[in-house]
C-alpha cells in the first residue's frame, strides 16, 4: 500500500504577523511549524500504514521554501518513510490552483497511490483549495474535512460534521481525504524516530511555478477591534444587553 | 573508563542543532498533553506523575544518554539538557524522573561488562527504573565522607546497616544506587577511600531489611527516608572496586549538575514568559502594569540573568560532551541557573500580585519547585566552597 501525505510549512498560530510591503507577510522573527491540520493527516497516514503492515509506505510531500526541510524532518521523525521537497523561493505566494498543479504533477509521476491525505486547510492562507484540487487532478474521489475514517473491502467510509448535522460518505479506493481536528490524536516524535529520521531519504526538487490565477492585491492587518461598550450595571443592564445582542450583534 | 568515554563521545557527534531542535519540538508536543491542571492535581495529592513519566519513557527520552548498543540513543548531555529544559519551560517537572537519565552513568563508567549487559538494556527500555540515589544521611548531611551506613562483606554477600534521608523516588524505583562505608574511616588508606557503591534491587530489598518511609515536603517530590537493618545484597551488587565509591560518585556529579541547571533554565524561562504575558495584559490605573518600569525592570533583569546562566549551561554541556574536564563549569552552571530561576520566580510572583498565590496560576507551585535547586542535589555553599578551593586556590574551609 502506497500512502501519500501533503504537508505545508506555515507560521505558528501564535506568531505576531506583520505585513511587509502591503502584499506579503514579513517572515522576520516568525516561528514556522507544520500546519496543524496536516498533523492529523500525517497521523492518519501513519495509522493506515501500521494497520496495513507489510510493505506499506508513507511518503510526505511539500511545496515550499528550502527551510521546509525542517517540517519534513518532523514528519519523518513521526514515522513517514520518505519525503519530497518541491522548492521554489516564491512558493508561498502561489494560489491554491497553481500549487495543486505543481503538487499533482509530481504526485502523478511517483504514483499510483492508494490513499492520499491532506490537512483540511493551511492556517496561513486558509484557502481550503489544494486538497480537493489535487484529488481532482489525480482522478480520485475526495472526502473532505473528515473526523472519522474506516477503510475496508476496497472502500472508504468517512464521517464529517456539517452545519447542524453529521454526514457519512463512502467512496471507492484509491481515495483522497482532507483531515479535520477530531479525526485522531497526532503523535509526537519519539527519540528513536528523531534519530532514524536522519537516515531516511529526503529528496529536493527545484520546480517551476505556473502563473497564479489569483493575485494578491493587498494584504492588511485586520482593523483594531472597537472597544467594548458598557451597557449598564447589575440586573438593570440585562434588557439592554439582550436587545443589543439580538438587534446589533444578531447572535441571539 | 577510556573506552566508555570514547563510546559516549562517538554517539554524541550525532546530536547536531537540527536533532536538538527536533527533540525540543517533540518534548513540547508531549508536554502539551500534561497541562497545568495535571500538575496541580498531582501536586495537591502529592502524587507521583506516573502518566507523564510513562509518556517520556515510551518516547525514549529517558534513555537519551544510554549508548545505542544497550538500547538507548547514545546522545550527549547537550541533548539531555534540551529535554529537561523543555519540560520545565512548559510548566512540567522533570525531577520525577530526571535521575533515570543519569544515575546509570555510574554503571556505564564503572560497572563490569556483565553488569552493563545485565542492567543497561532494561534501564534503556524503562522496564527497570533506576532513579533512586541514596547518599545523604541524617547525621552527616553535606559531609558525604562522614556517612555512617555500613556494608560488611559476609561470604558472597554484603550486610548493610544504617540510615539514609532524602532518597527521592525510592518508592518508584526497581533499582537504587547506594553509597555505603566498607572500610572504617580510621582504617581507610586516604581521606576519600573506604566508601563503596552498590546497586540494590529494591524489589528484593524492601521488607527484607530495607524500610522506606515517605517524607512529605513543601513540593511534590516523592522523597523518602530509608532504614537498613541487616539488608543482605549479593556481592555482584558492588559496582567497580571496593573502597573507590566516593570517586565514582564524583565522576557522575558533573552530568547531574548540568542537567539540574537545565531544569532551572526551563523554570526561569517559564517564569519570564508568564510574567511578561501577565504584565502585558493586566490593566491597573488604566494601563498595563508592564508599562511601569517598576514591573519591567525586574523582568528584564531576570531575563538577562537567565540568558547568562544558559550560556554557562551550554558551555559546560559542550565541554562534557567533548570529554573535557568541566567541574568548574558544571558547578557554575548549577549555581548561576538555580539563582536565575529563583530570581525569576520571585519576580513572577511579585508581577502577579495576589494572583501569584492562587493555585490556578501555577506560579506558586513552580515557585515552590524551583526553590529546591539551591539546596539539592548540592547546596549553594558547597559549590562556592568548591570554586574557592579548587579554582581560586584558597584554603579548604570545611
Ligand atoms: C526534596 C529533596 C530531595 C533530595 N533528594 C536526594 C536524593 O535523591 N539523594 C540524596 O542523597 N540526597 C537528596 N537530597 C539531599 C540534599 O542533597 C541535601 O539536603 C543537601 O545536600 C544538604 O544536606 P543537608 O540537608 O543535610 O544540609 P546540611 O549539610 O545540614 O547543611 C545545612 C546548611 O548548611 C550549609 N553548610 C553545611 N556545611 C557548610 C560549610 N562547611 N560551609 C558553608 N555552609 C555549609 C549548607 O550549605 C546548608 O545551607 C534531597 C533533598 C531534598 C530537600
Amino acid at each position: 500500500m502506497k500512502i501519500l501525505v501533503f504537508v505545508k510549512r506555515v507560521p505558528a498560530t501564535t506568531a505576531r504577523i506583520r505585513v511587509a510591503d502591503g502584499l506579503r507577510m514579513d517572515p522576520e522573527g516568525v516561528e514556522f511549524v507544520l500546519n496543524p491540520y496536516d498533523e492529523f493527516a500525517v497521523e492518519e497516514a501513519l495509522r493506515r500504514k501500521e494497520a496495513a503492515g507489510g510493505d506499506a509506505t508513507v511518503t510526505a510531500i511539500t511545496l515550499g521554501p528550502p527551510e521546509a526541510q525542517k517540517e519534513l524532518r518532523t514528519v519523518l521523525a513521526m514515522g513517514a518513510d520518505e519525503a519530497i521537497l518541491l522548492t521554489h523561493s516564491d512558493a508561498a505566494f502561489l494560489d491554491a490552483e497553481a500549487t495543486a498543479q505543481v503538487l499533482a504533477e509530481q504526485a502523478e509521476q511517483r504514483g499510483p497511490w492508494d490513499l492520499v491525505f491532506f490537512g483540511k486547510q493551511a492556517v496561513d492562507r486558509d484557502q481550503h483549495g489544494v486538497g480537493p484540487s489535487v484529488a481532482t487532478r489525480l482522478g480520485m474521489p475526495c472526502l473532505s474535512e473528515i473526523v472519522e475514517l474506516e477503510i475496508a473491502d476496497g472502500k472508504a467510509t468517512a464521517r464529517r460534521e456539517v452545519e447542524g448535522a453529521s454526514e457519512t460518505l463512502e467512496a471507492p479506493l484509491p481515495c483522497a481525504f482532507t483531515c479535520q481536528k477530531g479525526l485522531n490524536e497526532p503523535r509526537y516524535a519519539s527519540l528513536k524516530g528523531i534519530m532514524a529520521a536522519k537516515r531516511k531519504p529526503l529528496e529536493t526538487v527545484q520546480v517551476d511555478l505556473p502563473p497564479a490565477k489569483v493575485e494578491v492585491v493587498e494584504l492588511a492587518p485586520p482593523p483594531p477591534r472597537p472597544p467594548g461598550r458598557i451597557v449598564g450595571e447589575g440586573a438593570a443592564a440585562v434588557p439592554e444587553l439582550v436587545r443589543a445582542l439580538r438587534e446589533e450583534a444578531k447572535v441571539l | 573508563m577510556a573506552a566508555a568515554k570514547d563510546q559516549e563521545r562517538a554517539g554524541r557527534a550525532q546530536a547536531g542543532p537540527d536533532v536538538i531542535e527536533e527533540i525540543r519540538r517533540s518534548v513540547r508536543a508531549l508536554c502539551a498533553n500534561f497541562p497545568g491542571a495535571y500538575w496541580r492535581e498531582r501536586d495537591r495529592a502529592r502524587a507521583y506523575p506516573t502518566e507523564f513519566v510513562k509518556a517520556l519513557t515510551d518516547a525514549g527520552f529517558l534513555a537519551i544518554l544510554v549508548p545505542e548498543e544497550f538500547g538507548g540513543s547514545g546522545l550527549g548531555v547537550a541533548a539531555a539538557v534540551a529535554v529537561l529544559e523543555e519540560i520545565h519551560r512548559n510548566g512540567g517537572n522533570g525531577a520525577a524522573c530526571h535521575a533515570q537519565m543519569y544515575i546509570m552513568g555510574t554503571i556505564l563508567r564503572h560497572g563490569s561488562a556483565a553488569q552493563k549487559r545485565r542492567w543497561l538494556p532494561g534501564i534503556a527500555s524503562g522496564a527497570l527504573r533506576l532513579q533512586a540515589f541514596a547518599v545523604t544521611e541524617p547525621e552527616s548531611g553535606t559531609d558525604t565522607l562522614g556517612l555512617r551506613t555500613t556494608a560488611v562483606r559476609d561470604g558472597d554477600r554484603y550486610l548493610i546497616n544504617g540510615q539514609k534521608v532524602w532518597t527521592s523516588r525510592a518508592e518508584h524505583s526497581d533499582l537504587m544506587l547506594l553509597l555505603a562505608r566498607t572500610t572504617p574511616r580510621e582504617e581507610a588508606a586516604t581521606r576519600t577511600e573506604g566508601l563503596s557503591v552498590f546497586l540494590v534491587d529494591m524489589r528484593e530489598a524492601v521488607g527484607r531489611g530495607l524500610t522506606v518511609r515517605p517524607i512529605r515536603t513543601m513540593l511534590n517530590h516523592a522523597t523518602t527516608e530509608l532504614f537498613f537493618d541487616d539488608l543482605s545484597v549479593p556481592a555482584e551488587a558492588l559496582i567497580g572496586e571496593e573502597g573507590k565509591g566516593f570517586r565514582y560518585i564524583l565522576d557522575g556529579m558533573n552530568a547531574e549538575r548540568i542537567l539540574i541547571a537545565a531544569e532551572c533554565i526551563g523554570d526561569a524561562r517559564w517564569f519570564v514568559d508568564r510574567a511578561t504575558e501577565y504584565a502585558r495584559e493586566r490593566v491597573v490605573f488604566d494601563r498595563p502594569i508592564g508599562q511601569n518600569q517598576g514591573i519591567q525592570f525586574p523582568l528584564a533583569r531576570a531575563y538577562a540573568a537567565t540568558e547568562a546562566a544558559d550560556l554557562m549551561v551550554a558551555r559546560a554541556a559542550a565541554m562534557f560532551d567533548a570529554g573535557e574536564p568541566c567541574g568548574k563549569e558544571a558547578n557554575m552552571a548549577k549555581l548561576l541557573a538555580s539563582e536565575a530561576s529563583w530570581q525569576a520566580a520571585d519576580m513572577c510572583i511579585q508581577t502577579h500580585g495576589g494572583y501569584g498565590f492562587a493555585e490556578e496560576y501555577d506560579v506558586e507551585r513552580k515557585f515552590r519547585e524551583t526553590r529546591l535547586y539551591q539546596v539539592a542535589p548540592v547546596s549553594t555553599n558547597l559549590i562556592l566552597a568548591y570554586l574557592a578551593e579548587h579554582v581560586l586556590g584558597l584554603p579548604r574551609s570545611y
